[in-house]
């Protein structure tokens, strides 16, 4: 048997990282910062209030070239609408299998040369996998590990950017250009994963250090992996591997608005056959965002009870939302039990809680169109 | 004022007659971060040595608290279940978890001192 040792690997600003007094976890294969010397819920609630920047190095950024075949081909594993993506256009989509659930869930751009997709870190060595078996000799595919990926985000992210990169401020949300920077070109979208306006910004490793030093100075805060969690939560946003996997399809997981309509009609997709019965008839459980009564925190794989005692679910995420100032999370129900104000148990410890469905996101903000 | 002794779960105690005070640390604080949750026990529940007495929970995860010492509680501090962030703050002070009447004073004496405690969190980080 061959044995295999796993190395962990670290982004191109793992000193910076460990300077700004950040603890470390392990993270899909990665030594990554759970938070720094302020804590998860500072962290939070400067991204809310100010601006903060996230590592994202970590997530995969996968490049691909081809003509309008390759278009085809990411379609039958891709349910996005590919063909009428305008170049520069983001769209939040998912890689589906034969079943319709789903292997990651992605933003992917349309580039001039052909697309750039975003995938999760655990996820990416798997997705190349996929995708590459839809592939055909003509296209072309990178992993660039040379970029890093960061994502700065909060009310002030747009005033500080624009200050180092003029005319970032022009993008609208979900598109992105190149531009330059320190006689380099880089690539910023206007995106995010927190629910607050922002940017992710793919910048080669030698040049990530100096743009880091211009957040700082302009003192945005280093944010690690939990407050990120808090964020994207709060947001209503699915973490892949807790909210999402393989088994789940898009119908399930309240996704099915990131099908495009031309899709759902059309098909030619992996699981469409699966998806399209689900479009019409529904799907047995469904994921609602979840509010405890009082303080306690439901956890994923919590169970989640009908008011009569019968399990109808479980949680998926959980957690103190800082700018909720409440508990929230995320589940699985049965489809007669989503309705938002739905009264529902959440078994904690052995001990079973009070709770509702909620309305998702539990935290709006409105997005740059 | 009262001696204190400490767990390697993190708990301090103080002792008072036969009624011993316990909490968290401010080492374990540090550890769990922002703490959003606590449970305390009732008065009368009955407690073995080292049995999860309380909860606390930080953003990122829960943990349990345990009794270093057998005995029978006779109250909660119900104001860190309602401000859970007050442990964060004063973890050695106001924030105590729970008091107990204690059977054996023995096992109290058997903790830690607070030099014992430093070194063993040194000699044991994380």
């Amino acid at each position: 048997m061959k044995r295999v040792i796993m190395q962990t690997q670290k982004t191109a600003l793992y000193n910076i990282h460990k300077n700004l007094g950040a603890k470390f976890v392990p993270f899909a294969g990665y030594e990554m910062p759970i938070q720094y010397k302020d804590g998860i819920v500072k962290e939070h609630i400067s991204t809310r209030t100010f601006a903060g920047f996230f590592d994202v190095s970590h997530m995969g950024q996968f490049f691909l070239e081809g003509d309008e075949t390759l278009t085809e081909a990411l379609e039958k594993i891709i349910p996005a609408d590919l063909k009428s993506l305008k170049i520069n256009h983001s769209k939040y989509s998912f890689l589906l299998n034969n079943y319709g659930g789903i292997i990651d869930d992605l933003i992917v751009t349309k580039t001039e040369k052909g697309f750039c997709i975003i995938l999760n870190a655990a996820c990416k060595d798997n997705d190349i996998k996929q995708i590459s078996q839809f592939l055909g000799k003509n296209h072309k595919y990178l992993l660039n590990n040379d970029l890093s990926l960061i994502a700065l985000q909060g009310p002030k992210s747009v005033e500080i950017l624009e200050k180092l990169i003029p005319g970032v401020s022009n993008l609208k949300f979900m598109t992105g250009n190149n531009f330059n920077y320190d006689s380099e070109k880089l690539y910023v979208t206007r995106s995010g994963y927190t629910g607050e306006d922002g940017f992710e910004i793919s910048i080669s490793n030698k040049k990530v250090e100096k743009l880091i030093n211009f957040l700082i100075l302009n003192e945005v805060k280093p944010i690690g992996l939990g407050a990120r969690d808090t964020l994207r939560l709060e947001a209503g946003l699915c973490l892949y591997g807790h909210d999402l996997n393989e088994k789940i399809n898009p119908v399930e997981a309240n996704l099915k608005w990131a099908i495009a309509k031309k899709r759902k009609e059309d098909g030619g997709f992996n699981g469409w056959n699966k998806i399209k019965s689900l479009l019409t008839n529904g799907s047995e459980k469904i994921r609602v965002g979840i509010m405890p009564e009082g303080k306690v925190i439901a956890r994923e794989n919590a169970k989640i009870f009908s008011t009569e005692d019968n399990e109808i679910g479980f949680v998926t995420s959980g957690t103190f939302g800082p700018s909720v100032n409440a508990p929230v999370a995320m589940g699985y129900v049965k489809s007669n039990f989503a309705k938002v104000g739905t009264s529902i148990k959440l078994e904690v410890r052995g001990k079973k809680y009070g709770g509702k469905v909620s309305e998702l996101p539990f935290y709006k903000k409105s997005y740059v169109k | 004022m009262s001696e204190k002794k400490f767990s390697k779960k993190h708990e301090w105690v103080s002792l008072e007659g036969d009624v011993a005070t316990v909490g968290i640390t401010k080492h374990a604080t540090e550890l769990l971060g922002d703490i959003v949750f606590a449970e305390v026990p009732d008065a009368g529940k009955l407690l073995e040595k080292e049995s999860q007495a309380a909860v606390v929970e930080s953003t990122k995860a829960a943990s349990d608290v345990y009794s270093p010492i057998a005995g029978e509680i006779t109250d909660g501090n119900k104001s860190i279940v309602d401000d859970p962030g007050s442990i964060n703050k004063d973890p050695e002070g106001a924030s105590w978890f729970f008091k107990l009447k204690i059977k054996d004073k023995e096992e109290f004496n058997a903790l830690m001192s607070k030099d014992e405690y430093d070194k063993f969190c040194k000699e044991n980080p994380s």
